[in-house]
Order: structure tokens, then C-alpha cells, then sequence
């Protein structure tokens, strides 16, 4: 999904002009960008249902806490919440001194003194990974002197924190302060990812954790970690140590250990966010094969192999005996009840070039027909992970292709241009699929494109309510090619908050002015 | 060997002695010298290299040098290059000395001594480096050559796989092909803090730009303080604490700035994109009329009231003494005529000074008070390609700005032909992003290729890249700005001739590129790839 078709999709260059915004509007509308007060705030995503009364109230820094309900079902055992207590303590109040002698110390008549939180369903989920049927809905009420929230599972409720703190605001005294407020909440989509590229360029751990951490502030819950590729095999495997050492970058300085990997779910866990990797084969495999002797296709140029390499050899049985060790090991390393395959972007010319594969072709009656030649990869390698127990998530080419899916199947739609089309074929079909094609961050132009990803509406495509409800989500993918941690952060972020919204709120939630108004403080928060 | 021994901060290498030199020689590939960025006018390497040992690494002052230590510039400039040359150094403990390093100095002599000074449009940048056993002789005829000199000899300095430095005999004959080389920031759009106008000036020097334009108010804020008039950025910044400029911020810049040999132009662009300035000097901007009441909003500067020439003299005058660069630049782009227009007071004024309808006229006559007033302050005027379009009558020292897109070739030629100089900036204004290898598009800009004679194209006293302000602040400037801006920086300092190639321009860049993130410069990748130090920060 990384290079032919996306040139398509290049925007014209903006006529060079100093007074570029100028010549679009009027001078009386030069105002127009100036941000004005939402009534809602500057909540991002909006939630479902929120009432925010004028009535304001003070919350009290030194005095203020978060704590669980008696009635909730995750008490101070659970760790998950006691960590999101203090991180939001913290981002809400700063480090704030726990000062002694005070007289603040004591609240006042109009003050929030403490936030409850309590987890309904008998299983609050604390010590499990969040999955895709995660429930992440949660009831908050900010009310005197206790602002209550309500989740059925530890998800709903790092969310609402999220939210809680969204609602915080400084008086102009500085004073920090709250409006009575009630929020019923729960996503559109169950599936809201980013996907980062860490193989075009090496993406530094801590990168990828402060990543994480502003996904959380956009109610993100999937991270699609497309670790390996052509250029580099950062991932260190444990059963194939030489992947790494040979395929990435530099053995030691850019790769992830075990370690790293593990702190990474770790840390999206914490967070509601799955961690889901992509080994893609039997394409973008260019890395593996530096690591893993005879795994890649050998190219021929006339009757000579040419030294050159293509994609995975799919006609020998070293590669499946290669590729079920491997595919154990990482379905044990990432506990997530899906693995992202690839299987995009085959280009068939190497395998063509070399005799063994045509002979093969051949002797299993493919003709010259080499997507028969791709899909036989393709189903005895679904074949094997589907023994280890995980679901599967592929690149819409594989379902193209005709290939025979797990009913549980996750198809990623990714070409522009007839999405539409392809999600109708796909649910049809009656698998779930989720929609990356109008969301291809990397892509970059002048001014705020923002907007484009935010009109986006992902069910609007002909077909039943029951293949829209096969619609599980979305991602916002930011490819490597011109991408690394000089300029992630800002490329990434705010523009994929505007995808944010898109699968979290309401269908109906479409006012661009009024997102501008709220983006535009959201921005702020996530500056700081 | 007779120099002046300049001793660096470590205080374990004041025992100066000389060692038998003890080399593992190891038949390893040379380095194949990829050379400086940007390209100097000639350069001669030689596979023959010389190890350098940072305890025994040393800048000088060459005997006939006219700067001496304690000349500012260069003392400076030997502190910051011995931290980029050996970006592993580490003052301490180490272990044990077994193998002990021949001494190498880098001997700098100028002819001028010009520590004190600042850069001018005038100064010379040319040098000459030689490198040979033991010592580089840097010669330049000003410290900002010399400064340029000691940028391109550390980009000479690589490591080998164990880590060991080494330089190549190298031979270097360099002047810039223009001698205005500028950036353009914009703190007006978005509020830039000192210590990001700061880290680009850094990146500026590792590229050999030399005038850093600050657009530094415009239409959505103000945040320059002024002493004469606080009134400005208290009320017209967007906030009167946190987001301003004080006279002490200024001075940091323009000495931080000096250091490096560049220059700072201010630029205080009026009568159009002074919305700011309106919130802290009443009657300044025109009141637009509805009908026949005022509306409420305002526009340019007001051309009709004494007023405005009496506070634009003081302002200027205050500008002329902070900012000692001998240019100023006044703006005078985008002057929109409907509020004008809807003014009785300035239409009647229109009429007895016998423009008839004609507005731009107008505008003429405000262009050229405002010329005069900092011609009398012994300034220069840099004004944009609209003052020149619509009024040719300007004092022919002017300097006109070229920032239209379209037909900016026939405007190099219109303008030369005039006899007037010109800064082209149309080419590179790289606040415009696209996806792919943009900087392709900077690179290849021909800057002379217009119809003219040579006397013309002499008039083109350089180029600049600009990165307005609408979609950029702190968090996107440095990524967004390096390194393509430093391919415009080649095209205004390197033959046109050697370096038309993108292709052979690409690895030169990419190295560059990991060279300003080694440095700590938010550099953005070209394309697929690494560097062996990535960026450390998020």
C-alpha cells in the first residue's frame, strides 16, 4: 500500500503567493480562522450525548482526588487505573506540591472534591488486554461535591478520565474549574487505529510512546505497528536472531528488543490501546531475506539468477517450516487477538523470471496466472497463523485475489479511488473491514487538510445496514517514506485527530467550524 | 611551526607535550570525502588522511593574522567548532593513554581585523583552506570568512568504523556565488520563541546563509516591544508577557547572529499588514467607512494624517538603532484600496493632491515618506516587488524584494533594467509543502536565467527562502525548514555549473542532513534510509 498508486493521489502545488490566504477571502472575512468558543468546549472527540450546564465550580489542586466508588467492581488493586489516576492527576494539576499549612487546603462551598470512579461490569477487565469487543462506554457527571464516573469496564473508563480532564478549564484568575456537566459516551467504531511506519526509518521507543500518549487523548485504540519492510527489519526475533542483525538498519542502535516490544503493549494497554504487528509477505519483504537465506524469490535475467531478490519463494517448504516457527513467536510476543499479514503490492516480475517457479506454476495448473501463484501463498500462510490461535487482518489485494478467508477475517481497504466500491464488495461478501484509504497522512500539502480527513464518511457506500454494521472502523496511516522522529509529531499531530472524531463521534457531528473551534484548543493541549 | 597556541576548555590538555606518534594502520577502505554542503568553488581532496585526537586538537591564530586572540568572533567560533567536530567529547576521566597523538592545529589568519563589527552587505566571505600533516591553514580576509572556513573544514572531519577522526589532505578555494543569502521567519503569524530563532541561526550557519529577514510583526500580532511605543506589542502581541520580543531578546539574537556572521534585517512591513499595530496606536489605520459612517474595522496605515509620518519616524528611528544592520526593510506588499476608497477624509485628500482615482498613487506617495525616513537614517531600503510595480520613481539604492510566483523572471528583468537591485525569494518559498522530494524545486531554481544583460544579472544581489508563518510555529519550524532550505542555500552560495545535478546533489543532502541532526537540528529525512545518530528527542 506504499508506492504506485499513491502518486494518484498528489495534490497541485498552491500557486506561490505571499498573500496566498488574502487572494481566497475578502478583507472584510479575514477574521475567518480567528477561533471562536464551542459550546462544547473543547472536547475532541465529542462524545455521543453531553449536557454542559453554566454552572461552574472550582476544583481545589491540593485537595482534589480520584478515586474508586465504593461500589466499583476495580479497587486499588487495579493497577491500570491507579496509574491513569495519577497521570491525569498530574496532567490536570501539574506536579502539584502537596503543601502543608495551606488554608486552600480545605474546600470551598462550590468546589468538585473528588472525582469517583466506578467500574459496573462484575469484570472490570483491569489485568486483561482490550480487544476489539472491548466495551468502551462510560456515564460521567460533574456535579457538587462529587463528580461520579460510570464504566462497565476499566476502557470506558480511561476514556471518561480523558474526557474529565478535557473539561477542566482555568478561570481567569487562573483558578482551575469544571461546569456541571453530564456525558453519555461510547464509540462509532470499534476499531480506531494509527499506523507508523518504524521500517522505512527506525522510530526511537520513546518516539513510539509518545505516540501512544496523544493517541490517548483522541480516544485512539489501535496501534498498527507496520514494524517490517523493504528497507529494514527492526523487529529483534527471538527464534531468528539474525532477521535484525542482518536486516536492520544497525543490529544494536536500531532495532526492538523484546524488552521494547514488551513496554510498548505495556504501555498502549495501559491506555486502552491494542498494539496489532504487520509482518507483510510475501511483498516488502526485501529486509527478511538479508536475515533468512533462501526466503526470498532468487530473480533471473535470462538463464541467469541475477543476484538480485523478489518476493518471498512461495515453492519451497523451508519458507512455510520458516514462516510457522516465526509466526509462533509472535503470536506469544503480542498478546493481541489479531496479526496484520500484508500480503499488498506483489509485483509478480521476479517470480516470473525464475524457472523453478515456472515450472511449479506449471504442475499446479496456474498457466501464467500469478495471482493463483500469490493466493497459494497467502492461504497456506493464513493457514498457519490460523493455528496459532490469532485472527488475521490483510490488505484488500488478498481478498481481491479471491483467496479463502477465516469468517473473522479483517479486510484493510487502502486504495483511493473506489473504496467505496470495495467496502460495498467486501461486506458483501460478508467480511469486516476497515477503512484506511481516505486517511493517508503521509500524504502532506499546503493548508488545512485537516478538513478533508474530518468530511470523510466512512459508511457512505451502497449496501445494507447489515454489511455497514461490518464496518468495524478505521485507521490514519502515516508511512515511513519521508518520516522519522524529527517530524513525526507534528505531521501526525492534529491531523489525525480530525480521523479521530471522524470514528468516535456521532455521524452527525459535522460542523467544520465548530471542530475548528475545538481543534484548535485541543491542538493546544496536545502542545503541551 | 609558529602559532599561537589557543588552548580549549579541557582542562586536562594544558600539558601541551608532543608524543611519538603510535598508529595502528589499518587497511581500510578510504573515506570517500562527500565533500562540504554547500558545495565550495573549488575543492581538491586526496585519499591521504590525517587522524585527530581531541586531546591534542587545536585552533590558532596564524602570525600574520590582523585578528588576534581575544578577537570575539573567532574565539567563539573555536569553542562551538570543537564541539561539533568531536561531538563524543567528553571532558574526564579516560582511560589510560597508551598511544599518544601528533598535535593538530587549525591555524586561522585574516587579513581585517573585523572582530568587533557586524556582517554587512559589503564584508567578504571568501577563504582559502589547506589541509596537510599536522595542520590546516584557514586564510580569509574578514572572521566571517574564516567563520565559514572553520564551518567547512569540520564538515571535512569523519569518523572511521572504530571511531577514530580523521581528515583527508584537502585543498579549498571558496567564495559565495551571491552575497545575500537569506531566511525569512515570521513571529507575527505565530509567536516564535528566542531559543527557536536562535537554533536556526545555528542551522542557518551550518548552511552559509548569511541574513536572517525577520518578519517580525504583520497583521495577527505584534510582538516586537518597543521602547518608544510599549503601547504596540502590550496591546497588539498575543500576549503582552509571554509572546514579545523585548529589547533584550532582540539584542541576544542579533549578537547570537553576529557570532555566526549574519546579518538581521527587520522587516516592519506598512501601510498594508498592520492590523496589529492598530490595537496600540489609535488613529494609526485608516477608519473604513460604511457609507457614510465609520464601520467599526479598520485599514493600512492612515496616509492622510501627519501623525502617521511623526510616529513612523520615531518608530523608525528607535528600529534604525536597535537593529545595526545597515538595511531595514519597510514591506509596502498587498495594499488592499476598498477601505481606502470607502474613507471621505482620504479621498478628499486624494483630491487635492491631484490622483484623481488613482490609488496606487497613494500608496506611492506613503512608500516614499516612508523611504525617506530611513534614507535620513543612513538605512537601506528593502522593500517588495509591489512598490516597484506600481511606483518606479525610488531612490535607486533600493532594494526590491521578489516574492510573486508568476513571471518573476520578467520581473528580474523589468527591475534590473531599471537599475535596480533585487533579492529573489519567489523560487523558495518552502512554507508551501508538497509530499515527495520538494526540494528538488529549490535545488534547480536558475537565479540569472532571465533576459538581461551581465550588468543587469550583477544587480541580483542574491536570494532568499522564506517560511511564513500560517501553519508554522515552534512545533513544525525546524523539521519544515531543514534541510530544504539548505538546498536553496546551495544554489545561492555554489557554481551553478557543479551543481545542477538532484542526483548528484541527493547523497550530499542526505549526509547534511544526518550531520544537522548529529548537531541537534530537527533535520527531516529526504527519503527512506537512517542516520547512524538518529534524533533523540520526540
Amino acid at each position: 500500500m506504499t508506492t504506485a498508486l499513491r502518486f494518484s493521489l498528489l495534490l497541485l502545488g498552491v500557486s506561490f503567493s505571499r498573500g496566498f490566504l488574502n487572494e481566497l477571502f475578502d478583507e472584510e472575512e479575514q477574521t475567518e480562522g480567528v477561533v471562536q468558543a464551542s459550546k462544547y468546549g473543547s472536547l475532541w472527540p465529542l462524545p455521543q450525548k453531553v449536557q454542559l450546564s453554566e454552572v461552574s465550580f472550582k476544583l481545589n489542586g491540593v485537595s482534589f482526588k480520584i478515586s474508586d466508588a465504593k461500589e466499583s467492581t476495580a479497587g486499588p488493586s487495579c493497577s491500570l487505573l491507579q496509574d491513569a489516576y495519577r497521570r491525569y492527576y498530574e496532567y490536570m494539576f501539574g506536579s502539584f506540591k502537596r503543601q502543608e499549612g495551606r488554608k486552600s487546603r480545605r474546600a470551598g462551598p462550590s468546589d468538585v472534591t473528588e472525582l469517583q470512579v466506578w467500574i459496573t461490569s462484575s469484570e472490570s477487565d483491569c489485568d486483561s488486554f482490550p480487544s476489539v469487543a472491548s466495551d468502551e462506554s462510560y456515564e460521567l457527571t460533574v456535579d457538587q461535591p462529587y463528580a461520579v464516573l460510570k464504566a462497565p469496564k476499566v476502557w470506558g473508563a480511561l476514556h471518561g478520565l480523558e474526557t474529565f480532564s478535557q473539561l477542566v478549564y482555568e478561570d481567569e484568575n487562573g483558578a482551575k474549574s469544571i461546569n456541571s456537566t453530564t456525558i453519555s459516551d461510547f464509540p462509532r467504531f470499534a476499531h480506531r487505529g494509527i499506523l507508523l511506519d518504524s521500517s522505512r526509518h527506525f522510530l526511537p521507543i520513546k518516539v513510539l510512546l509518545a505516540n501512544l500518549e496523544t493517541m490517548a487523548m483522541n480516544k485512539f485504540n489501535v496501534f498498527h505497528w507496520h514494524i517490517v519492510d523493504d528497507p529494514s527489519f527492526p523487529y529483534l526475533s527471538r527464534t531468528f536472531p539474525q532477521l535484525s542483525q542482518q536486516g536492520a538498519y544497525h543490529p544494536y542502535t536500531h532495532v526492538y528488543t523484546p524488552a521494547d516490544v514488551k513496554m510498548v503493549i505495556e504501555f498502549g494497554r495501559l491506555r486502552g490501546i491494542r498494539v496489532i504487528p504487520e509482518f507483510d509477505t510475501p511483498g516488502h519483504t526485501q529486509s527478511w531475506g538479508k536475515g533468512q537465506k533462501d526466503l526470498l524469490t532468487p530473480c533471473y535475467s535470462g538463464s541467469e539468477p541475477s543476484g538480485t531478490f523478489g518476493p518471498v519463494n512461495p515453492i519451497l517448504n523451508t519458507t512455510y517450516d520458516f514462516m510457522s516457527q516465526f509466526f509462533k513467536e509472535v503470536s506469544t510476543v503480542f498478546p493481541d487477538a489479531y496479526i496484520h499479514l500484508g500480503g499488498d503490492e506483489v509485483d509478480f516480475s521476479c517470480w516470473k523470471s525464475n524457472p523453478d517457479i515456472q515450472k511449479f506454476m506449471k504442475q499446479q495448473g496456474f498457466g501464467q496466472d500469478f495471482t493463483k501463484l500469490e493466493s497459494f501463498y497467502i492461504q497456506k500462510l493464513l493457514d498457519i497463523v490460523a493455528t496459532t490461535q490469532k485472527g488475521y487482518m490483510i490488505w484488500q489485494e488478498v481478498f481481491d485475489n479471491g483467496v479463502k478467508l477465516k469468517a473473522d477475517t479483517v479486510v484493510h481497504v487502502w486504495i483511493g479511488g473506489g473504496a467505496n466500491d470495495e467496502l460495498a464488495k467486501v461486506t458483501e461478501a460478508g467480511y469486516t473491514t476497515i477503512l484506511s484509504a481516505p486517511w493517508y497522512l503521509d500524504y502532506i500539502s499546503y493548508a488545512q487538510d485537516w478538513q478533508k480527513y474530518y468530511k470523510v464518511e466512512p459508511l457512505n457506500f451502497n449496501g445494507t445496514d447489515e454489511q455497514k454494521k461490518l464496518v468495524i472502523g478505521g485507521e490514519a496511516c502515516l508511512w515511513g517514506e519521508y518520516v522519522d522522529a524529527t517530524n513525526l509529531t507534528p505531521r501526525l499531530w492534529p491531523r489525525a485527530s480530525a480521523v479521530a472524531e471522524r470514528l468516535w463521534s456521532a455521524k452527525e457531528v459535522t460542523d467544520i467550524n465548530d471542530a475548528f473551534n475545538r481543534l484548535s484548543v485541543h491542538r493546544c493541549r496536545m502542545v503541551e | 611551526m609558529e602559532v599561537i597556541m589557543y588552548m580549549l576548555s579541557s582542562g586536562r590538555c594544558t600539558r601541551a607535550h608532543l608524543y611519538l606518534l603510535l598508529l595502528i594502520i589499518i587497511a581500510l577502505g578510504f573515506h570517500t570525502v562527500e565533500g562540504v554542503w554547500p558545495l565550495p568553488q573549488t575543492v581538491t581532496t586526496s585519499p591521504e588522511r590525517y587522524p585527530l585526537n581531541s586531546q591534542a586538537f587545536y585552533f590558532g591564530y596564524g602570525r600574520q593574522s590582523a585578528a588576534k586572540p581575544g578577537c570575539s568572533v573567532l574565539d567563539a567560533a573555536f569553542k562551538r567548532y570543537f564541539s561539533l567536530i568531536f561531538q563524543d567529547y567528553t571532558s574526564g576521566n579516560g582511560p589510560l593513554r597508551f598511544n599518544q597523538n601528533k598535535p593538530f592545529t587549525v591555524e586561522v589568519s585574516v587579513d581585517h581585523d573585523d572582530c568587533l563589527s557586524y556582517p554587512n552587505e559589503d564584508s567578504s566571505e571568501r577563504y582559502n583552506l589547506s589541509v596537510s600533516a599536522g595542520k590546516a591553514s584557514l586564510n580569509a580576509e574578514t572572521v566571517w570568512g574564516a567563520v565559514r572556513g572553520l564551518e567547512s573544514f569540520s564538515q571535512l572531519v569523519y569518523q572511521d568504523e572504530y571511531g577514530s577522526y580523521f581528515v583527508n589532505k584537502t585543498e579549498i578555494d571558496d567564495f559565495p556565488r551571491f552575497k545575500f543569502r537569506g531566511i525569512l521567519l515570521d513571529t507575527s503569524r505565530h509567536y516564535l520563541p528566542v531559543t527557536a530563532i536562535l537554533k536556526t541561526l545555528d542551522a542557518m550557519a551550518y548552511s552559509k546563509f548569511n541574513v536572517f529577514h525577520w518578519h517580525i510583526v504583520d497583521d495577527p500580532s505584534f510582538p516586537y516591544q518597543s521602547s518608544t511605543f510599549p503601547d504596540l506589542s502590550s496591546k497588539g502581541a498575543f500576549h503582552p508577557m509571554t509572546h514579545i520580543y523585548t529589547q533584550s531578546d532582540v539584542r541576544r539574537v542579533i549578537s547570537h547572529a553576529r557570532l555566526w556572521g549574519i546579518r538581521v534585517i527587520p522587516e516592519f512591513d506598512s501601510p498594508g499588514h498592520t492590523q496589529s499595530w492598530g490595537k496600540g496606536q489609535p488613529d494609526l489605520l485608516t477608519p473604513c467607512y460604511r457609507g457614510s459612517t465609520p464601520s467599526g474595522t479598520f485599514g493600512p496605515v492612515n496616509p492622510v494624517l501627519p501623525s502617521t509620518y511623526q510616529f513612523m519616524t520615531k518608530l523608525f528611528k528607535e528600529v534604525s538603532s536597535v537593529f545595526p544592520d545597515s538595511y531595514i526593510h519597510l514591506g509596502g506588499d498587498e495594499v488592499g484600496f476598498s477601505c481606502w476608497k470607502s474613507n471621505p477624509d482620504v479621498r478628499a485628500f486624494m483630491q487635492k493632491m491631484g490622483f484623481g482615482g488613482n490609488f496606487p498613487k497613494l500608496e506611492a506617495f506613503y512608500m516614499e515618506s516612508i523611504v525617506n525616513i530611513t534614507s535620513a537614517l543612513n538605512k537601506t531600503s528593502i522593500v517588495w516587488q509591489d512598490v516597484f510595480d506600481y511606483h518606479e520613481k525610488i531612490p535607486k539604492d533600493t532594494v526590491l524584494h521578489i516574492w510573486k510566483g508568476t513571471g518573476y523572471k520578467t520581473e528580474l528583468s523589468r527591475i534590473t533594467k531599471a537599475g535596480m537591485r533585487v533579492v529573489l525569494a519567489a523560487p523558495w518559498y518552502i512554507n508551501h509543502i508538497a509530499y515527495g522530494q520538494d526540494w528538488h524545486n529549490s535545488y534547480t531554481v536558475q537565479p540569472l536565467n532571465f533576459s538581461g544583460t551581465d550588468e543587469q544579472k550583477k544587480l541580483v544581489i542574491g536570494g532568499e527562502v522564506a517560511m511564513w508563518g500560517e501553519y508554522v510555529d515552534a512545533t513544525n519550524l525546524h523539521p519544515r525548514l531543514w534541510p530544504r532550505a539548505s538546498a536553496g542555500a546551495e544554489r545561492l552560495w555554489s557554481d551553478e555549473q557543479q551543481t545542477s545535478s538532484v542526483d548528484k546533489a541527493f547523497p550530499r543532502l542526505q549526509d547534511f542532513r544526518c550531520l544537522l541532526v548529529r548537531r541537534g537540528i530537527r533535520a527531516e529525512p529526504l527519503f527512506v534510509g537512517h542516520c547512524k545518530h538518529e534524533y533523540q528527542g520526540i
